[in-house]
């Protein structure tokens, strides 16, 4: 299976350049869209009206008012729920629509159903709801104040930091934070109920998780699973937005078919989806750090503090991430990082690309450079004496054993190539000159693990079926949101088959072909599909081989799959003559196929464990400039190294690496989530949320994969996986601009800027810093 | 209240009862079954609706039915010559400028708007002009590339 890949004449290979399986269809607007499904004659609309208080207790809804209006069909509230009144993925009690209590602005606490979408908007303004206001709480700090939590906290500790704080030569802390992020995908929120006989219902559902998607409806209309069936062909764009929040409108829209016997579709408008649905995490940090005079650390205490928002959603692993990710590159002898889901009357956070692992890496790399400035050496010297070794120093805080480390060998070939420290004095140089205009350049090193930390998830499934005329369906548990799965699970069956990709057709993801699916999430996409779809393949290939040998009179393992042909020796047969073949002679040309990760494990009680397969690796620098005048910041250039193993796919991966990273740009620097003094999102549209545009990236990004580095462990052709790890590659452009104010300090002094990095944010931490310097104060 | 619109779309008249409120984007995607437009933000700011009215990409979000009455409209389904791309189709799918798709419609159709104004565009002058088109998955790198080989082809 491991060098499986290597033959290349057949269209499509795996480690080929193929095309993403629907670019024509994109190119010329063909692409099917949940929204772009013709409509069934009937088909009604569904909007919630949402509570517009942070935290209110909910006294009455009256929606005769609104029931009395043209083509409205139904107001529909909690108590017309016909089963359970809760979709919470992991935890319990997270309704649908709210009921008692309003908890966040923007809650659902009732859903109109009318004709057309202009009908139920007004209809929802005509619901009357009355409400006792309560008192909300906000902020992180106010949460934390108050053990105020969705879940109990959870602590990761090894050794004795406190005593090896206390004992280190050097100690420093502070404290620093991050924003939030909106997924801001560009199909926005999307489902379509239909109604079936028996009360069944099929849904069409813009999500990463269509099994989570059936269990919430089954739940949420009190029937059984085998009456929901969910269906997904492509996502326009998900990023972890769409791993556990479709299941909410999915939900409405059931209800409303359910209730109205008419096919239902709840297409969220873009303000209530920035408003209703759940973002990346914030977190308040503070650390404290025990060092020797090389800068190596001996022992860290990390407070994670983060919003989880009104609920739990998917926070607990979330959190688990962070704490799992909080090491990085670096061996922490003695560690506590201690994670606090903090519950605030904001909408509940949930999965984005990275799951928390970027936040976790951000606090990491401020505390490296803070030992760096409290030294006066280069940050790159810290880092050296605080990466993982290969032999020793290389567990864990958690207790894994890090096989595959090459992070010191990767940041070094990436600081060859591009001449790092020239470039570093050219900064240097640059700013001896400018007065106003100020230059900062760093590098981030990468490490990231890969599986759901929840080894449970780490399972997938396939169905492959080979028609007689030798054409095949494929069909697995993944979902495509425009990252390229669906053509790298093509490819491997191609490779299998040793047919041309073309004859492989790839169908929607349906809960009625594999079940019981985990999300398409965690990267782990093409590691665990792509494994069950070789396994289904190989089940049929061993199938087709055993009659090719019947035919040819040889022994199986003779018989030998090669460019759209079948030989034994020299003889051979076409693929689909073969397909016929076997089909005559009674073998199922039919096969699911079924994966688990091995190796892994995690106990959530101790939080320890092996819950990663392997890590990937990857390492930039980002080189910026600011305006000491304006606060605007503007990336100059930067070079990616990324370890993709030996990938399946470079061009899909190219562009996961270059979208991850400008996805993070923006978390880091301009998406800035702003909420008012009540709890409203003010920042809920793309005139008040600045996603990065084409003129945001920087001019120059030069990307490289990681030649000759197939994965160590036997994942799929010995790929690994991209989908996130180089989101956190970004955090060399916010440790750039902290390096560029932190020089107007004269370089000892710790710039004070949280990201996002905006020009208001950078604005501040320049004059603050100058303050500083003037006042000789460290 | 309804009115009657009557205009070209991709080379067809065409003519429905629209709303005075109804948008040429509803018009083209509701009435027209044309779905190839998307819709990303409701309000202007995405590009991902983009199509070409008298031969200007316009926001057709931005636009009334009504408003566009005996005007020539465009689509991204009007764009290919039967199976033959065209051009810029052409070069967003070889130049790999496109994860989701869901932008796309709307990247191709300002595209041809930026090599109709400017028939040999700098990278820089590409970046400035596609402003008003937001792309999610990707970094705009291989839009970028994908704009200035087809402007090469647009202008043989
Ligand atoms: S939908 Fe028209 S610009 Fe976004
Ligand atoms: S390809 Fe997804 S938004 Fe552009």
């Amino acid at each position: 299976m491991t060098g499986g890949g290597d033959t290349v004449d057949i269209r499509g290979a795996a480690h080929a350049k193929v095309k993403h399986d629907s670019a024509v269809r994109h190119v010329t607007g063909k692409a099917i869209y949940i929204d772009d499904m013709p409509n069934v004659p009937g088909t009604l609309e569904a909007l919630f009206v949402t509570s517009p208080h942070a935290h209110a207790r909910i006294i009455s809804i009256d929606g005769a008012r609104a029931l009395a209006m043209a083509g409205v069909h139904a107001v529909l509230t909690a108590e017309d729920i016909p089963g359970h009144n809760d979709i919470a993925p992991v935890f319990s009690e997270e309704p649908v629509l709210a009921s008692g209590t309003a908890e966040y602005v923007g809650h659902p606490v009732a859903l109109v159903v009318a004709e057309t979408y202009d009908m139920a908007f007004a209809a929802a303004k005509a619901v009357r709801v009355a409400y006792e206001p309560l008192e909300p709480v906000l902020s992180i700090q106010e949460a934390l104040a108050n053990k105020h939590y969705t879940f109990p906290e959870q602590i990761m500790e090894r050794g004795d930091p406190d005593g090896a704080i206390e004992g280190a030569v050097n100690r420093v802390s502070g404290r620093v934070s991050c924003g939030g992020q909106d997924h801001f995908y560009l199909e926005g929120q999307v489902a379509l109920a239909l109604p079936g006989e028996d009360n069944d219902m099929l849904v069409y559902s813009s999500t990463q998780h269509p099994s989570e998607v059936q269990h919430g409806v089954a739940h949420v209309l009190g029937i059984a699973s085998n009456q929901v069936t969910v269906e997904v062909r492509r996502m326009g764009g998900g990023f972890g937005g769409k791993e556990s929040q479709p299941t909410i409108i999915a939900a409405a829209a059931a209800l409303a078919a359910h209730k109205t016997g008419r096919p239902a579709k709840y297409r969220m408008r873009r303000d209530d989806d920035m408003v209703v649905t759940g973002k990346r995490h914030d977190f308040d940090f503070t650390y404290e750090v025990g060092f020797d005079h090389d800068g190596r650390i001996e022992g860290i205490d990390v407070v994670m503090a983060m919003r989880s928002g009104n609920v739990a959603d998917l926070s607990s692993g979330v959190l688990a991430r962070a704490l799992c990710h909080g090491d990085n590159c670096y061996y922490l002898p003695a560690v506590r990082f201690q994670g606090y889901p903090c519950k605030t009357n904001t909408v509940s956070n949930t999965a984005f690309r990275g799951f928390r692992g970027p936040q976790g890496m951000f606090v990491i790399e401020v505390v490296l450079e803070h030992i760096a400035r409290e030294l006066g050496k280069p940050v790159e010297d810290i880092r050296s004496v605080n990466y993982y070794g290969t032999d020793d120093r290389n567990t864990t805080p958690y207790g894994q054993t890090i096989k595959d480390n090459i992070i010191a060998e990767l940041t070094e070939s990436l600081k060859n190539a591009i001449d790092y420290d020239r470039r570093v004095g050219e900064v240097e140089r640059f700013n001896a000159h400018q007065t106003s205009l100020k230059k900062g350049i760093a590098l981030m090193p990468v490490k990231f693990g890969v599986s759901f930390n929840t080894p449970l998830l780490n399972q997938a499934g396939a169905l492959v079926h080979v028609f007689t005329d030798g054409s095949v369906h494929l069909n697995h548990g993944g979902t495509e949101m425009g990252q390229g799965l669906f053509t790298k699970v093509a490819q491997v069956v191609a490779t299998v088959f040793q047919i041309d990709i073309d004859n492989i057709k790839i169908s929607s993801t349906r809960t009625d072909k594999v079940p019981n699916t985990s999300a398409t999430a965690a990267s782990s996409g093409s590691d665990l599909n792509g494994m069950a779809a070789l396994n289904a393949a190989e089940t049929i290939k061993d199938r087709m081989a055993g009659v090719a040998a019947d035919h040819f009179e040889v022994a199986a393992n003779e018989i030998e799959f090669r460019q759209n042909r079948v030989y034994a020796g020299n003889e051979s047969l076409s693929f689909a003559a073969l397909a016929q073949m076997t089909w005559a002679a009674r073998e199922s040309l039919s096969s699911t196929g079924y994966y688990k990760t091995p190796e892994i494990n995690w106990d959530a009680k101790t939080l320890t464990g092996n819950p990663f397969y392997y890590f990937t690796y990857g390492a930039c620098v980002s080189e910026v400039v600011i305006d000491t005048l304006t606060g605007e910041s503007r990336v100059l250039r930067a070079d990616i190294l990324q370890d993709c193993g030996k990938s399946l796919n470079p061009s899909v991966d190219y562009g996961q690496i270059e979208g991850a990273f400008v996805q993070g740009m923006g978390w880091l620097t301009s998406e800035e989530l702003v909420w008012d003094d009540g709890g409203r999102l003010l920042t809920h549209g793309p005139s008040t949320y600045k996603i990065p545009g084409s003129r945001d990236v920087p001019p120059e990004l030069n990307i490289h994969i990681l030649e000759d580095a197939p994965n160590r462990v036997p994942t799929i052709f010995r790929s690994k996986a991209v989908g996130e790890p180089p989101l956190m590659l970004a955090l060399a452009v916010y440790l750039a601009i902290r390096d560029a104010v932190g020089r107007l300090g004269g370089g000892r002094l710790m710039p004070v800027l949280n990201a996002p990095a905006t020009p208001e944010a950078i604005l501040t931490a320049v004059d603050d810093i100058r303050r500083r310097a003037e006042a000789g104060a460290k | 209240m309804s009115y009657s619109v009557k205009m070209t779309v991709n080379g067809k008249e065409v003519t429905g009862e629209v709303e005075g409120r109804t948008l040429l984007v509803q018009f083209l995607r509701e009435h027209l079954g044309l779905t190839g437009t998307h819709v990303g933000c409701d309000t202007s700011q995405c590009g991902a609706c983009t199509i070409h009215m008298n031969g200007r990409a316009v926001k057709s979000c931005a636009l009334l039915a009504t408003h566009c009455e005996g005007q020539d409209i465009l689509t991204i389904e009007g764009l290919a010559d039967g199976d033959t791309l065209h051009p810029m189709q052409e070069a967003f799918r070889e130049h790999h400028a496109l994860q989701c798709g869901f932008c796309t419609p709307g990247m191709v159709m300002s595209a041809i708007g930026i090599v109709d104004d400017n028939p040999d565009p700098s990278h820089d002058e590409i970046r400035h002009a596609l402003e008003g088109n937001i792309c999610r998955c990707t970094g705009y790198h291989n839009i970028v590339l994908a704009i200035e080989a087809a402007a090469q082809e647009m202008n043989k």
